[in-house]
């Protein structure tokens, strides 16, 4: 797998993506919460651009009347028909082993480090300046 | 079925309806805002609109639809850019749907202000005739691709009348549309006057899902969550076929075309199977019924696509498709809404190239006569 540079970490506002083309391929970036995430660009179920997609949160509920919200931002959820997929490795949440969206390591590297090389996939925290998203694919 | 779609189709390996011009039966436009109807229409409903607005029969402000599921029930990527709701941008509109998915025709399909249900006749009467103008002159005038249809209200069949008239002379418009919840069931004798028109106007009859006519959307009384009543769609028109087929509509209008729009065809087997089985009981009830249900939905109904049924094994869909009958379907995406339809990925099951070209294209062109 090639390591790709895609960004610059503060190109990507939290809560934003951004859509990169890697050897043909449609990519979309997401950052949430502090950490990177990178999908195929597209739904699963018919094509829908997911860099459309609206990060939510899982929203579970024990019994009726009750409703707990977790993991907020990182269930993304499909511009189309509404299907929700991790988004940490793609899996859709009603239907895990069968319908998934592709995903892609991400690193965050800083620019020195690069620069040097050889690409040791190491991360840094996200606030560093000067550091850059990096997708393996 | 859904797989894991790990990279995007090269041109090459795209489905063949990707290559084939479709025609799209369920486009929906919309106001940028209610300004545009200004010109079509008189200062004294101007008025009205705005001091006192719709009156429908549902309780309370902002309890009738919208958002459901999604703001303006759209799919989150069609808001144009240049502001105004999805659906009313045309220029947007050709290049996110029109031109990519090769669109030869686009049927429009107005829903702004609850056309069908105002209460108020005389007031839904000048807004379904500005509504009839302004899809002229905002969309098919300026896209002649995209084709209008003629709105009424059914409730004041003399105005309905009268505006199919107006429009009929225009003649640009390509079928009638009519609520499928309307006061009472379709095939009352009330209603007859319009098929009468329709039929001797060669326009087909259309019927949109949705509206509120002021009764409960199921049979059994106003459910709780949006996910619920989006179910009380199919038996709605399931609803209406049944009442026009059994009071005889196309018996007595033997050349009307019906076509049902959003309403998905997974209901159709059964609902015809039972028609027909009741039929053979009850036949002396309705001696005005010369021939099977089944034979009049077959040569009176046709059935939009949109939203299509996805049961896990693809040879279920293909029976279904068989069993309705691969000449009563018409493709529609209905764009720009979140249950949109892609035409290359919306079939998950294999077709033939002569079944896609009737799906796709053929049946709506026989229908609708472009
Ligand atoms: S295209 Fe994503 S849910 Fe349908």
């Amino acid at each position: 797998m090639a390591r790709h540079i895609v960004a610059r970490t503060t190109e990507i506002p939290p809560g934003g993506n951004k859509v990169v083309d890697i050897a043909g391929r449609d990519i979309v970036v997401f950052h949430v919460n502090g950490e990177f995430f990178a999908l195929l660009n597209r739904c699963p179920h018919e094509g829908a651009p997911l860099e459309k997609a609206a990060c939510v949160a899982r929203l579970t509920s024990p019994e009726p009347g009750v409703y707990e919200r977790s993991r907020v931002g990182e269930m993304l959820r499909c511009p189309w028909h509404g299907w929700e997929f991790d988004m940490r490795n793609g899996q859709s949440w009603f239907d895990p082993k069968r319908v998934k969206i592709r995903s892609y390591p991400v690193a965050v590297e800083r620019g020195e480090e690069l620069q040097k090389g050889p690409y040791v996939a190491e991360t840094f925290a996200v606030h560093v300046e000067d550091s850059y998203v990096i997708v393996e694919v | 079925m859904s797989e894991v779609i790990d990279r995007p189709l090269r041109d090459d390996e795209k489905p063949a309806g990707t290559r084939l011009r479709i025609v799209d039966c369920d486009v929906h436009p919309s106001l940028h805002s209610l300004d545009d109807l200004n010109e079509f229409l008189p200062k004294r409903w101007q008025q009205h609109l705005r001091e006192y607005g719709s009156h429908l029969r549902t309780p309370y402000l902002f309890t009738t639809p919208y958002p459901r599921s999604s703001p303006l029930i759209a799919r989150r990527d069609a808001w144009p850019p240049t502001g105004g709701p999805p659906g009313s941008d045309l220029t947007f509109m050709q290049k996110q749907h029109l031109d990519p998915l090769d669109v030869e025709f686009g049927i429009l399909q107005v829903l702004d202000l609850f056309i069908f249900s105002q209460q108020n006749l005389e007031f839904g009467a000048a807004i379904q005739r500005a509504i009839n103008d302004w899809q002229l002159a905002f969309w098919s005038h300026r896209d002649p691709r995209l084709k209008a249809s003629i709105l009424v209200g059914q409730d004041g069949v003399d105005l309905a009348i009268a505006e199919i008239e107006r429009c009929a002379k225009i003649g640009e418009y390509i079928q009638i549309n009519v609520s499928p919840r309307a006061n009472e069931p379709l095939g009352r004798r009330r209603y007859w006057p319009i098929y009468e028109r329709a039929e001797a106007l060669d326009l087909p009859l259309g019927i949109h899902v949705g509206g509120y006519g002021g009764h409960a959307p199921t049979g059994g009384g106003w459910p709780s969550y949006y996910v619920e009543e989006h179910q009380s769609n199919a038996h709605t028109i399931a609803a209406q076929l049944a009442s026009l087929v059994i009071e005889g509509v196309p018996e007595r209008f033997p050349k009307l075309k019906i076509v049902f729009i959003e309403g998905g065809f997974g209901w159709i087997p059964s609902a015809v199977w039972r028609m027909d089985q009741h039929f053979e009981r009850f036949r002396s009830e309705v001696p005005h019924l010369k021939r099977k249900p089944s034979e009049y939905v077959r040569e009176h109904f046709w059935f939009t696509t949109q939203p299509i049924d996805e049961p896990d094994e693809a040879r279920h869909l293909r029976a279904l498709i068989e069993w309705v009958g691969v000449d009563r379907l018409l493709f529609s995406s209905d764009y720009p809404h979140w249950d949109f339809d892609d035409p290359r990925f919306a079939f998950k099951t294999p077709l033939t190239e002569a079944e896609r070209k009737k799906i796709f294209s053929s049946n709506a062109r026989a229908v609708y006569k472009f």
